[in-house]
């Protein structure tokens, strides 16, 4: 019963061929491990010496398409494209390189695995498996020295000690918590604030084309038309520009004024344009998709739809209210305007939400 | 082998031999310092048993160092930043583009740097493949009942690498800052806002503000190098130390036993082929990276809130949690001036929770059964029908989840509704489990049932005779012993009973309702209709002696 | 319509344009036909309107009412203009087949001579959008691919995808892939909004621009090359993930079979 493998316990020891049953006693008993049968490489010199070919021409060919992988690394320059069926129109470099590696790396698997299964022994052999659990004399005796260990350091008996250790303890990583406090602001009222919330009657903001960075005129926007708008003075290179157009990108489109359903949504908006924002209240997407038959507005992230025509209330989807609706009017020289900020907060919602 | 006789070994050999060359010198060196020769002792003829699902968990690790690799040298060349830059690289059709540092640098890395295409999308088909080993893996474990005892907590390791891969795959999804993975940032903002009381704290704590801020995409690079990577590093070397400490499970077989493990030892049978297998699956993802495109963040454009293309998903194995956001009804609820955005919130507790529900298995498997044996012998998994049964509903789940994931592809694909896809979801959410386990475990019992007829009858061998009077019979061959064997091997438990009502005493028991339920649950693993009894060796003699024809 | 285009450019353009009477479509062809040629042009427009009159009767006036009027079956056609013929029979998806969700891309029935005439009658019933010229829809400057991918992205990606190739709308409707679209064509939707696409008229989207997203859509569809080998559709995610699982997962285990598997024995028990 050696747990080390060594020649004494190849399976001749179980030498039943595992073919006959016993015609007495059990038919289902373990017959033992079946005898070993030796493969064609084993009895067959010949076929030895073949599979060695075999595995050194793969090295071989690994070590060829090492070079292949240096001479494509300095032949091709980083631009060239080059046709490859059926792949297509492929970078010459990054096919070569793949290819290269791949094949330098397969092969060398494939001649180790290769030599593994024809070269190398396929005996089976058994192992014995280690009991996990401890016997009782040794489980006795980590028990009896964590005792002695316990007891000597008086932990259970001078409470006064354990207490304000684990006091401490408890106490310490809260200085790690208080560091991460200047991870971010706080969130105070900046959610429920757009780009939009300057704007006054008396001080309207501009709505600006997204396309043209233009102020946009109601007649331009034709029923079934799309177009995307940001608030005036919102320029792409300033430096909170991604910040501010993630609260204010707005999406204008025109209804007939026959089918629009929802008369205070018709009210917020200029002869049939409503500004709504483009910020999904489910989770923030860009919702855009509009169909112009319909009045429908589908969000491309996780398709909750929005009638456009009712106020964008939600028909379909997770998204659980509609989308915020901007008031414009136009302004004296005729372009359109807005005259205040959302009524409520734009985007997904959030548990300091009111409405 | 047993603790007592290795104790009296520990003393120094003062008369050790001759070092016959260098290398045994070399050897002696090192085993003087940090004992190689008693580590080596037990491990360098380690039995592995062979199998090709015991491999599954190699392309794991492989997958994984091949990502260390490569990852070690995209950070050589990404630049962590969200700092705006305008670009004049050489992809002309971003020219004059507004991007991020982080974007524009992974563009450098797919166009300017000479192989960092490959090495990106290296990185990126081994990071799905990663992932999706791990989950076949855990399956292969799963069916087979390799989590029993004692290898309970190596399950719960792997779990853990599962979980931690599919969220270090995110982030690095995420760093690019493209279209798409910036969609996907977005997302989490969103979802992490829908979070009662502290969501918004959290979300400004970990956009470093408003959404999308300057901070994330570094923030996500610490996490996604260093961290996560990090905790993975340890836990798959502790999953590595157990697999060899527990040695390997095997199949039942001839001269397999619970004592024993039998297959070829690791000098030089699995150095070779383990070995050899490593080079294999690096070089089948390089080949993958070659011919196919994998993440092409530079057609995706760079983010912009405002922007977004259609097609809008995550990486595969984020799908199923794409798709328990995209059927959930858009609940909302007002509360005293709050709101509780359930349309996300209650997603974002089911997610965890069904990665958990696989997780926790082994724990309610081993207390409803009150199985606290080891088991080394694997499973078939046929002869565990309700477990097999509840893995194969836990896996139709998952696909109804990647389904609804990915609705909008299947509607222009196959020309579907999108609604009606996500309809039939929200439906099979519920009842395709429910059908699955039900169809998986009749499947297991009918075959058991052919395994019964085979071992009773033997199999049969395509050769019809004529019988004297013009029957005609096929004829059966007896299996070998090894078959008869093998197909006999597993046990039959029986279901736990509850206490006599009454004790010995004729006093009424109180049995509390969790030992009422466990014996339910038992009855249901165990019970009736849940296994086809084993032929006994009685009705094997019986039929035998009758020259095996019926 | 290749070949149509390519006439244009030829010397006797104006000829064939007063032939088939493209003047019909407004002020992009008066451009072409010199001025003291109008009095022809109106009488060939006048033609071409007769033309187009009947062969509306015949394969529209079914749905569309015989004088574009509109019935329960199908829209109204006036002020719809030439542009919105031109793309609707010019892609085939006019004359309709059946109902259904969406009206189909499919061959076109008409020659491009006819769908001029149609276009012609069209025109006729109300002012609208014109089938657009040649310059319009070219483009010249290297520089609008850049510029049209940032247009693409706002104001086309969400519903036909980064790289151009479709995507799904409600109730089994979609976004058709813009691959193999012909550049006018690309024009012509963006002018007109066909069945639920929104229409970007010259207001709020230029010309220029529309020059521009037509540049980057031909370039990303037709001229792009891929790099880093197959797009797998240019889908995203979840092509990516369907090749890693079945190719990638798949020819690993497959691998994995063939190292587990014990080697062949010299004679078989």
């Amino acid at each position: 019963m050696s747990h080390d493998m060594s020649k004494d316990t190849l399976p001749e020891s179980h030498d039943s061929h595992g073919t006959e049953v016993a015609a007495h006693g059990d038919p289902f008993a373990d017959p033992g491990l079946p005898a070993h049968e030796p493969r064609r490489t084993d009895i067959d010199e010949r076929a030895a010496q073949r599979a060695e070919r075999q595995v050194s021409l793969l090295f071989i060919l690994s070590m060829l398409s090492t070079v292949g992988f240096i001479a494509s690394f300095v032949i091709f320059p980083i631009d060239k494209i080059v046709y490859i069926f059926p792949i297509g129109h492929v970078s010459a470099l990054n096919f070569s390189l793949g290819l290269t590696l791949g094949v330098a790396l397969f092969c060398i698997g494939a001649g180790a695995v290769h030599w593994a299964r024809t070269l190398m022994s396929d005996h089976e052999l058994p192992a014995e498996r280690h009991a996990i659990e401890a016997d009782d004399e040794v489980r006795a005796d980590v028990i009896e020295q964590f005792k002695t260990g316990a007891a000597e350091s008086g932990f259970g008996r001078r409470k006064m000690i354990r207490n304000t250790l684990i006091g401490s303890m408890a106490l310490v990583p809260l200085s790690g918590v208080v560091l991460l406090r200047d991870l971010g602001p706080l969130p105070e009222d900046k959610l429920e604030h757009t780009g939009w919330d300057e704007a006054t009657p008396a001080k309207p903001i501009q709505l600006i084309n997204m396309n043209t960075n233009e102020p946009m005129k109601p007649e331009d926007i034709t029923v079934g038309s799309l177009s995307f708008a940001k608030p005036e003075g919102l320029e792409e290179d300033a430096h909170d520009f991604q910040v501010q157009i993630a609260k204010d990108a707005l999406m204008l489109v025109r209804i007939a004024p026959g089918d629009l359903k929802d008369k205070q949504s018709a009210e917020l908006g200029f002869e049939g344009i409503l500004a709504y924002s483009k910020i999904c209240t489910h989770v923030g997407c860009p919702i855009s998709l509009y169909e112009q038959q319909t009045h429908h507005a589908l969000c491309p992230c996780h398709q909750s739809t929005f009638d456009l025509a009712d106020g964008a209330r939600v028909i379909f989807g997770p998204a659980g209210h509609p989308l915020p609706q901007l008031k414009i009017t136009v302004d004296e020289k005729g372009f359109l305007v807005a005259t205040g900020d959302f009524d409520e907060p734009v985007g997904p919602s959030y548990w300091e939400r009111s409405r | 082998m047993t603790a007592s006789s290795t104790k009296g070994a520990a003393k120094p050999a003062s008369t050790r031999a001759k070092p016959a060359n260098k290398a045994e010198s070399a050897a002696d060196w090192v085993d003087g310092r940090l004992g190689l020769y008693t580590l080596a002792k037990s491990n360098l003829r380690k039995i592995f048993p062979d199998h090709w699902s015991f491999m599954l968990g190699e392309i794991c690790l492989y997958t994984f160092i091949i990502i260390i690799l490569t990852g070690v040298y995209l950070t050589l060349f990404f630049n962590p930043s969200m700092g705006e830059v305008v670009y004049h690289g050489s992809y002309a059709p971003l020219d004059g583009i507004r991007m991020s540092e982080a974007y524009a640098s992974t563009l450098r890395i797919s166009f300017e740097v000479r192989g960092g295409l490959l090495i990106r999308q290296i990185h990126h088909w081994a990071a799905i493949v990663f992932v999706a080993a791990m989950l076949v893996h855990m399956m292969r474990v799963f069916f087979t009942g390799a989590f029993r005892k004692p290898r309970e907590i190596n399950w719960l390791f792997g779990f853990l690498l599962l979980f931690l891969g599919m969220f270090d795959g995110f982030m690095g999804y995420s760093l690019p800052d493209d279209l798409l993975s910036g969609t996907g940032v977005r997302f989490m903002e969103g979802a992490v806002l829908a979070v009662p009381l502290v969501g918004t704290y959290l979300q400004m704590f970990l956009y470093g503000g408003e959404f999308p801020g300057t901070d994330i995409v570094p923030r996500f690079f610490t996490i996604h190098v260093l961290l996560i990577p990090g905790i993975m590093l340890g836990l798959l070397v502790a999953h590595l130390i157990l697999v060899f400490y527990h040695k390997h499970t095997q199949w039942a077989g001839p001269g397999k036993t619970e004592k024993n493990v039998v297959g070829m030892p690791l000098m030089p049978v699995y150095m070779a082929k383990a070995g050899g297998f490593f080079f294999l699956v690096f070089g089948i993802i390089s080949a993958c990276s070659a011919i196919a495109t994998v993440n092409p963040i530079w057609a995706y454009g760079p983010y912009r809130p405002d922007q977004v293309s259609t097609d809008a998903q995550p990486d595969w194995y984020m799908g199923f949690s794409e798709g328990l956001i995209r059927i959930m009804p858009g609940w909302e609820i007002g509360l005293w001036g709050h709101t509780l955005n359930l349309g996300v919130f209650v997603p974002l507790m089911v997610f965890p929770l069904v990665l958990v529900a696989i997780a926790v298995y082994p724990f309610i498997e081993s207390w409803v059964t009150g199985d606290k044996r080891e088991h080394h012998i694997l499973d078939r998994p046929r002869n565990a029908p309700v477990r097999t049964g509840l893995g194969a509903a836990w896996i139709s789940l998952y696909l109804v989840l990647l389904i609804g994931g990915g609705n909008d592809l299947l509607a222009t694909h196959l020309h579907l509704s999108l609604n009606d896809i996500t309809y039939f979801v929200r439906v099979g959410f519920f009842v395709v489990p429910v059908i699955t386990f039900f169809v998986t475990k009749r499947w297991c019992l009918g075959l058991q049932r052919r395994d019964k007829d085979k071992v009773l009858h033997g199999r049969e061998t395509g050769v019809i005779k004529r019988l004297p009077h013009g029957e005609f019979v096929e004829v059966h061959a007896q299996l070998p012993a090894a078959k008869l064997h093998t197909y006999t091997a597993h046990e039959q438990p029986q279901p736990l009973e509850l206490p006599a009502e009454f004790d010995e005493n004729g006093v009424k028991r109180k049995v509390g309702v969790i030992a009422k339920t466990r014996a339910k649950l038992s009855q249901g693993f165990y019970g009736e209709g849940t296994q086809i009894p084993k032929p006994t060796a009685e009705e094997h003699h019986e039929i035998t002696s009758g020259h095996g024809h019926h | 319509m290749k070949k149509l285009s390519a006439r244009r450019r030829h010397p006797l353009a104006a000829l064939v344009v007063l032939l088939f009477a493209l003047a019909a479509t407004g002020g992009l062809y008066a451009a072409f036909a010199p001025a003291e040629k109008a009095q022809a042009d109106s009488s060939v427009q006048t033609l071409a309107i007769e033309e187009g009159k009947k062969l509306f009767a015949v394969g529209c006036s079914s749905c569309h009412g015989l004088n574009g009027e509109g019935s329960s079956d199908g829209p109204s056609l006036v002020g719809v203009g030439s542009a919105a013929v031109d793309f609707q029979v010019g892609t085939g998806r006019m004359p309709a087949q059946q109902p259904g969700a969406q009206v189909p891309k499919k061959k076109t029935i008409y020659s491009q001579p006819e769908i001029d005439q149609m276009a012609a009658f069209v025109a006729s019933l109300g002012p609208g959008p014109v089938v657009p010229g040649k310059e319009q829809y070219t483009s010249t400057n290297p520089d609008d691919v850049a510029k049209g991918g940032e247009l693409f992205r706002t104001n086309c990606a969400q519903c036909h995808n980064f790289a151009g190739q479709g995507g799904a709308l409600s109730q089994g409707k979609y976004a058709p892939a813009l691959d193999g679209v012909d550049a006018k064509h690309i024009y012509e939707a963006m002018q007109t909004g066909p069945q639920n696409m929104p229409s970007f008229p010259d207001g709020i989207m230029p010309e220029e621009q529309k020059r521009q997203i037509v540049a980057f859509v031909r370039h990303t569809t037709n001229d792009e090359p891929n790099p880093g080998g197959l797009t797998l559709g240019s889908l995203g995610p979840v092509t990516e993930g369907l090749f890693g699982w079945i190719f990638g997962l798949g020819s690993l285990i497959a691998i994995a079979i063939w190292v587990a598997a014990h080697t062949t024995k010299a004679k078989k028990s």
